[in-house]
């Protein structure tokens, strides 16, 4: 037995949406436990459409065409909905990019946070409740008990974002798909969740595949790195050596786009178009 | 609700597929207006079409069932009402009667109720303020009561149910209008066209009306469906046309009168006020859908 | 700030409901017939069809009329029917509560007929039942209250006769009624036999009113259901194992009723509006019957008393469906 939580090998999807296009090539991702990994690319790349496949949510237009999805070493692609039932949202679950529509509007916030301690861990209402107040102790929400008997709109987005962090970690899941957790957020409260994340993470020994089209994200958070362009990996290591010694033409360009918070006057440089080229002609995208 | 995806046009055609033809392929458009123009036929050459005279009676051929039950007369095909007149010519005859009361009122009710909700949501200010509250007490009259009263107060007659509903429904388009009137007037085409200096008046007619026609049209074909109705249910109670000429309301209530004996009256003149309902609502539904940009997408 | 709002909603109602009884009286002195030639028997003196007229207040003038009446309707006095002989408030208030019975009856039945066939329409997506759910539903939503009557007559009363074709109960049921509300008063005074004897009257005219209701409920419930089923938190919901009926009940339910709710409330004043005919078919001793009978006699007290009811039934029910809007939205009641 390795200590691989999720092994992702030779996965090919194509979009019947845009005619056979060729969504994801042949990716190749692993990840341990206790590990953070990024999945990253700019919109389009196929990270998300990755994160869906492990979730087994993928819509009815996009088709996987070969490659596993090693869970634990069982393979989720081939599972029967009932066992994939029995996975997610108990071993895996999902930190959402919206809290904005992630949380029911009717109904309030303890009930929400309870249901998959109760339906996952079979707990009672009661100490259902009490363990989802913790949860909300933990994720650093000042006065949990008013917040449980809070509806979303009464919160903030911050505040509904940790609330979402505090059911995907109230489980106690070994995966947790992170997809883009801090877009909709200011800048402020991101740097707030991204340490929540880590330090929930930290404490639980969980795997997190972080999704994000940031690098300075992927800097501040992730142990690792998975870079996507067109479908394609194209770098792939510890996130210290990519962005130290990026092995791809893109890769650097990419750093070199990115803001510099050391040198203000260098940076945003955007990435030229024969990069591109070169990318696109490498992958064989027309 | 699935639509079948329409194919990309080859590149050689570039303009877009014609209206008439976008519409000839809403099937519902198709069975809607395709029995529509049917009964229009009917309604106009009644006289030739229909086997009996509609007001003939024969006492001794009372009653007789349709053609497919035993104890019928030949000729009589939907059989005879207890004064021995021929049913299906009667219904014939009835669709003239239908279709006159629909085109007429819905156009009027359309008319009225157009100039008003665009005048509402032009310009709003007191014009709004008054026609709206003017609507919302028409809201509050049930509208089946109202035709009567009103009915009753014109006299009966087919002109006093075309008044009638005219004066119930307009608020229908009023208030549909005025909504799309108003959602038109914030779209960025109303700012340029008020920048370039057009009059407030010539946008009103030149940009904001052509973009409601659709919804429009469609409103109408609704209309006329439930001016059909309301027109059946004055006949149904006695205030609509004379109690001789055959109208489907009428023919409705003597089957209801005489429906132990005779139940058949009541089918016949029935099924054809629900397709005819039907087909209004169809057509309506159907060219909403194929005329209007958005809802076509 | 709600109280004002309130408040403001109220005067406008009021507003309205005089807007109402001013239309009704001016629309009936104009009425050609006049109701006094009506009633007076043949050969009356002219003395005697003016000692009529003054009686009720036909000789003045058509302000002083309103102003009399008005006064006269504000203190509950609302003139005596002149086709009936007796006074207008006991007829209304005598006959109102059948029509109120049936009208409830039909929301509710239209309730839950629309809302079952919306969760099961919701529940079969993506399957051949959901099409043909819509298709049926798109048939039956252009089918009138006076259609779906005569088909129910036809249908249960005649093809199959199963239930009374007219009134409200078998005269031959020995029961003295406390109150004008018999199925509510039958239920609590525990006689189930003339409760399900009044229940079967009812079960036509309450289809008739609640079929074309039903079907504007499933169209509206199945559109916002659908709308709330692919929300970010349905998919968490799912994730976390919740089984799809659940989904639907516990998580889009409510958030589709809001958007449900306020076409309900408009189409629940056709369903009371319905009943005028509704009741005319089935021979049902409501209010709505009731109205068709006074028109035709030209019985101006009682029309005038009959609109009014409907006009202020109408107000109170686009009031109470937005008094329900605001309870049911979370953002409106926990601001």
């Amino acid at each position: 037995m390795t200590d691989a939580l999720l092994n992702v090998t030779g996965l090919s999807a194509v979009s019947d949406r845009e005619g056979g296009l060729p969504v994801l090539r042949d990716v190749n991702l692993s990840l341990r436990k206790g590990e953070v990994r990024g999945l990253v690319g700019e919109s389009g790349a196929g990270k998300s459409t990755i994160a869906k496949a492990i979730l087994g949510i993928l819509p009815r237009t996009v088709r996987v065409t070969g490659g596993w999805i090693n869970f634990k070493g069982r393979d989720l692609l081939g599972m029967k909905p009932p066992e994939l039932r029995n996975i997610m949202g108990s071993e895996i679950s999902l930190i959402p990019q919206d809290p904005q529509t992630a949380l029911n509007p009717g109904r309030r916030i303890g009930v929400q946070l309870a249901d998959g301690l109760r339906l996952k861990r079979g707990l009672s209402a009661k100490a259902a409740e009490a363990r989802a107040l913790q949860l909300l102790a933990d994720v650093q929400i000042r006065d949990p008990d008013r917040a449980m008997a809070s509806f979303p709109h009464q919160l903030s987005g911050g505040m509904r974002q940790r609330v979402l962090i505090a059911a995907a970690f109230a489980v106690e899941p070994e995966l947790v798909v992170a997809d883009e957790p801090t877009t909709a957020l200011d800048v402020t409260v991101q740097k707030e969740i991204l340490r929540l994340i880590r330090h929930m993470q930290e404490v639980q020994g969980t795997g997190v595949l972080f999704v994000t089209h940031d690098l300075g994200i992927v800097a501040q958070i992730c142990d690792s790195v998975t870079l996507l362009y067109g479908g394609k990996v194209i770098e792939d290591g510890p996130v210290r050596s990519v962005l130290e010694n990026p092995q791809h033409a893109y890769t650097r360009a990419l750093i070199a786009a990115g803001p510099r918070y050391d040198r203000p006057d260098a940076g945003l440089e955007p990435v030229p178009e024969e990069v591109f080229r070169a990318l696109r002609q490498e992958i064989g995208i027309r | 609700m699935a639509e079948p995806i329409t194919i990309a046009a080859p590149v050689a055609q570039t303009r877009p597929p014609s209206r008439v033809k976008t519409l000839l392929t809403q099937p519902k458009v198709l069975f809607g207006g395709g029995f529509i123009l049917l009964l229009l036929v009917i309604a106009i050459f009644a006289p030739l079409i229909a086997p009996k005279d509609p007001l003939e009676q024969d006492l001794m051929l009372g009653s007789l069932p349709p053609a497919w039950i035993d104890g019928t007369e030949p000729g009589y095909y939907l059989g005879t009402d207890d004064l021995g007149r021929d049913v299906l010519s009667r219904l014939l005859y009835g669709s003239r009667i239908a279709l006159f009361v629909a085109f007429v009122s819905a156009s009027l009710a359309a008319l009225i109720g157009t100039v008003l909700g665009l005048l509402a949501g032009w310009y709003g200010g007191w014009t709004d303020r008054i026609i709206s509250r003017i609507v919302d007490i028409w809201m509050a009259f049930p509208p089946v009561l109202l035709s009567i009263l009103l009915v009753a107060v014109f006299g009966s007659g087919v002109h006093s149910v075309i008044a009638a509903i005219v004066i119930i429904d307009w608020t229908r388009f009023c208030r549909v209008v005025r909504a799309e009137t108003l959602a038109q007037a914030q779209l960025d085409y109303i700012t340029a066209a008020r920048t370039v200096g057009f009059s407030r008046m010539k946008i009103l007619t030149r940009e904001i009306f052509p973009n409601i026609v659709p919804v429009l049209i469609a409103l109408v074909s609704l209309e006329m469906g439930i001016a059909v109705v309301v027109e059946a249910i004055l006949s149904f109670v006695g205030l609509s046309v004379s109690s001789d000429t055959p109208t489907w309301g009428g023919m409705i209530a003597q089957g209801r009168q005489l429906i132990h004996h005779t139940w058949w009256l009541l089918v016949a003149p029935l099924a054809v006020l629900f397709a005819t309902v039907l087909a209004f609502n169809q057509l309506g539904a159907g060219l909403r859908r194929a005329l209007d940009p958005v809802m076509r997408r | 700030m709600i109280a004002i709002s309130i408040l403001n909603r109220l005067v406008m109602a009021a507003v309205t409901l005089f807007g109402v009884a001013l239309i009704v009286f001016v629309l009936l002195r104009v009425v050609p017939g006049d109701p006094i030639a009506m009633m007076i028997a043949p050969g009356a003196s002219p003395a005697d069809i003016l000692a009529l007229r003054a009686k009720y207040g036909l000789d003045l003038s058509l302000p002083a009329q309103f102003g009399v009446w008005l006064q006269a309707v504000l203190i509950g006095d609302f003139g005596t029917s002149i086709s009936l002989r007796r006074d207008v408030l006991e007829l209304l208030l005598g006959r109102l509560p059948a029509t109120l019975e049936l009208a409830f009856a039909a929301l509710i039945v239209a309730i839950l007929i629309g809302g079952t066939v919306a969760v099961i329409g919701t529940l079969s997506r993506r399957t051949p039942l959901e099409p043909a759910i819509d298709a049926t539903n798109g048939v039956l939503l252009a089918v009138p209250d006076f259609v779906w009557a005569l088909a129910l007559v036809l249908l249960l009363g005649v093809f199959f006769p199963i239930f009374p074709l007219s009134g409200r109960i078998d005269p031959t049921l020995s029961i003295d009624f406390v109150t004008p509300f018999y199925l509510a008063e039958s239920l609590v005074r525990l006689r189930l036999d003339v409760f399900l004897d009044v229940a079967a009257h009812m079960v036509m005219p309450v289809l008739a009113l609640a079929l074309p209701l039903a079907t504007v409920i499933t169209r509206i419930l199945k559109e916002a259901l659908l709308e709330a089923m692919v929300q970010d938190y349905v998919l968490l919901a799912r994730l976390k194992g919740m089984s799809e009926i659940r989904l639907v009940l516990q998580e889009a339910l409510r958030n589709a009723i809001g958007p449900a709710l306020s076409l309900t409330g408009v189409q629940f004043t056709f369903l009371v509006g319905g009943t005028v005919i509704v009741e005319r078919i089935f021979s049902y001793p409501g209010i709505g019957n009731m109205a068709i009978d006074a028109v035709i006699n030209r019985d101006l007290p009682l029309i005038q008393g009959l609109v009014l009811v409907f006009g202020a039934i109408f107000i109170v029910i686009n009031l109470v469906v937005d008094l329900l809007a605001a309870a049911l939205n979370p953002r409106l009641r926990h601001g």
